[in-house]
């Protein structure tokens, strides 16, 4: 019986070149990664432990769980550098080599599709953020009925700004659609956890051909440059994690 | 908080919106999907802004 089984990927089929390369890659916890295969399609695996207690417990602890990202990732990074391939959702387990086996045989002619959909293509982060809003508070005046119109007047032009500003990020969300192949969009991030500058308004993914991602970053900055009170920034080139499953992306 | 601590704790947020949304979504063997995607963005922020830190160093110094 093998050891059971993290699975990283799906892809296509490596050339010899290309499982030379792969079978110097370390996944999580140091494991070596090799491929499971199936006609043309593959899974990337690599040995896992299998008690399922202690990998939860991981997963619930912070820095534990950070450290397996990156190290799903890192294996995700390089083989997407040797083949074309469909990254997997983190932790995704199987008892042995047999059940990886099983579920490629399965589900063969959907990976072969989605596949053929992801060939070529990357996916970029594209995060807008509000800044500087009009301030909302009133300067102190004179009489209580000016301080009330002063108010009035000023939670109006911030209603506005926000209009605006919303308004503005949806044109570049769709010119920035009109470019790539798909969108996907994400909850924005609280400020409180990324510690970014701003009011994370839109948090999207884009799939594009992996030879234009310079050109999507650098329209992705012009079009928001445009905007006053909008800033951008731009992520990746990532595996087409956010396009990897048969029906993501805004069906609008 | 400095500005090297910022910047890799917002390319983990960003990991962590693909790996833990994003991705095939298998059913394999043993069903470790992270139930809540909210809980792991809250404790997020013991990651970033680590007021509570050392809480375990603590506990570990006043074992006999």
């Amino acid at each position: 019986m093998t050891a059971a089984q993290y699975v990283y990927a799906i892809g296509r089929e490596l050339d010899p070149a290309a499982l030379a390369a792969l079978a110097g890659l370390a996944g999580i916890d140091g494991a070596a990664v090799g491929q499971i295969a199936h006609r043309h399609v593959i899974a990337i695996a690599s040995a896992a432990p299998s008690d399922e207690t202690a990998l939860r417990a991981r997963l619930e602890r912070l820095d534990e769980l950070a450290t397996l990202a990156k190290a799903h990732e890192a294996v995700v990074a390089a083989v997407a550098a040797l083949t074309v391939i469909a990254p997997l959702r983190l932790a995704t387990i199987y008892q042995n080599e047999q059940r990886v086996h099983q579920m490629l045989r399965h589900r063969h002619d959907e990976f072969d599709a989605l596949l053929d959909r992801l060939a070529g293509m990357v996916e970029v982060g594209v995060k807008l953020y509000l800044d500087n809003l009009s301030p909302d508070r009133a300067a102190p005046s004179s009489s209580g009925r000016a301080y009330l119109q002063q108010l009035s007047q000023r939670h109006q032009r911030r209603d506005e700004d926000w209009r605006n500003a919303a308004a503005a990020v949806q044109r570049i969300d769709t010119a920035l659609a009109a470019h790539a192949l798909d969108r996907s969009h994400h909850r924005p991030q609280p400020a409180q956890l990324s510690g970014a500058a701003g009011h994370n308004v839109l948090n999207a993914a884009y799939l594009i051909p992996n030879r234009r991602v310079t050109e999507f970053a650098e329209l992705a900055q012009r079009l928001a440059t445009q905007q006053p009170n909008i800033h951008v920034e731009v992520t990746g080139p990532w595996a087409p994690y956010s396009f990897a499953t048969p029906d993501t992306g805004d069906r609008s | 908080m400095t500005p090297a601590v910022a910047e890799r704790n917002v390319a983990l947020i960003d990991l962590l919106d693909r790996l833990l949304e994003g991705g095939v979504e298998l059913t394999g063997d043993l069903t470790l999907a992270i139930a809540d995607v909210n809980l792991v963005r809250i404790s997020l922020r013991a990651l970033i802004c680590p007021v509570e830190a050392n809480h375990d160093a603590i506990d570990t110094r006043r074992r006999p």
